[in-house]
């Protein structure tokens, strides 16, 4: 319990950090002005969701070739904190974008295909509340996550491939592209503390799941006792 | 200092989610401790 509070209250440290990192050391973008900070938060979120859920895929395909329940328990954990941050990408999005285009939403490929992807693992944690017996609820839960996880791909590539209202990528977006050596310095550390969070929410989820196995293992040992 | 309000709402919203979040985790992760303490004790005192 120490150690978890421990941990939690260095996140909020680091966390603070990043806040007053953005806010106050990155520089001012000439263009767009102040409304530009919510960058650190938002592009980090979006690439924290989409590592998240890349997470859930692993443990889906693990899943299926192992059946052994920590991979369900992975696989759940890591879709609900992707759920989290991809939340976080969706509501920040059109705050951001209202005073530079004019607009708060547009259906464009890149704001469509992150819609879809938050409706796809929003039909995930569902699903798994529609079927009962665990065994099965992991593996159609783990094969839904499976074909889910396709959109990732699509949603990352979207700004690359297609003409977009939404920018292109100035983070490994090849040649022209690019940030200001202070302003990287801000993004990347906010990469660096929101995958920390996330490991910490995944951790900390995980063992909510571990624990949902051993109340179902003691009500089994009850029933045939 | 234009827009100021709407990045601090961002990250106000931002900060509350992951809040939130791990809050509905925390006291989910309390209410099954609890469950399995009761099952426990109900298991041995059958026994």
């Amino acid at each position: 319990m120490k150690k978890r509070i421990l941990i939690a209250a260095v996140v909020v440290i680091l966390m603070s950090f990043a806040a007053y990192a953005a806010l106050f050391v990155a520089p001012t973008e000439s263009k767009m002005g102040t409304i530009q900070r919510i960058f650190y938060l938002h592009a980090p979120s979006g690439m924290v969701a989409l590592l998240s859920f890349f997470v859930c895929f692993v443990g889906n395909l693990a899943y299926v070739f192992t059946r052994k329940p920590k991979w369900d328990w992975l696989g759940v954990s890591a879709a609900e904190v992707g759920m989290a941050f991809c939340t976080v990408l969706i509501l920040t999005g059109p705050i951001w974008a209202h005073p530079v285009w004019g607009i708060w939403w547009t259906w464009d490929a890149r704001l469509t295909l992150t819609f879809v992807l938050w409706l796809l693992y929003t039909s995930y944690l569902l699903l798994r509340t529609l079927v009962e017996d665990p065994d099965r609820r992991a593996l159609i839960s783990a094969i839904y996550g499976i074909f889910a996880f396709l959109d990732v791909p699509l949603v990352y590539g979207s700004i690359r491939w297609w003409r977009t209202q939404h920018p292109q990528p100035v983070i490994m977006g090849g040649s022209g592209s690019g940030l200001e050596p202070t302003m990287a310095r801000v993004f990347w550390f906010w990469f660096l503390n929101l995958v920390i969070l996330m490991i910490f929410l995944i951790h900390e989820r995980y063992a909510l799941e571990a624990m949902r196995g051993e109340v179902q293992s003691i009500e089994r040992e009850a029933e045939a006792a | 200092m234009k827009n100021l309000g709407s990045v601090f709402a961002a990250y106000v919203i931002g900060w509350g989610i992951f809040f939130i979040y791990y809050i509905t985790v925390a006291r989910r992760t309390a209410a099954l401790g609890e469950q399995i303490e009761r099952l426990k004790n109900t298991l041995n005192r059958s026994k």
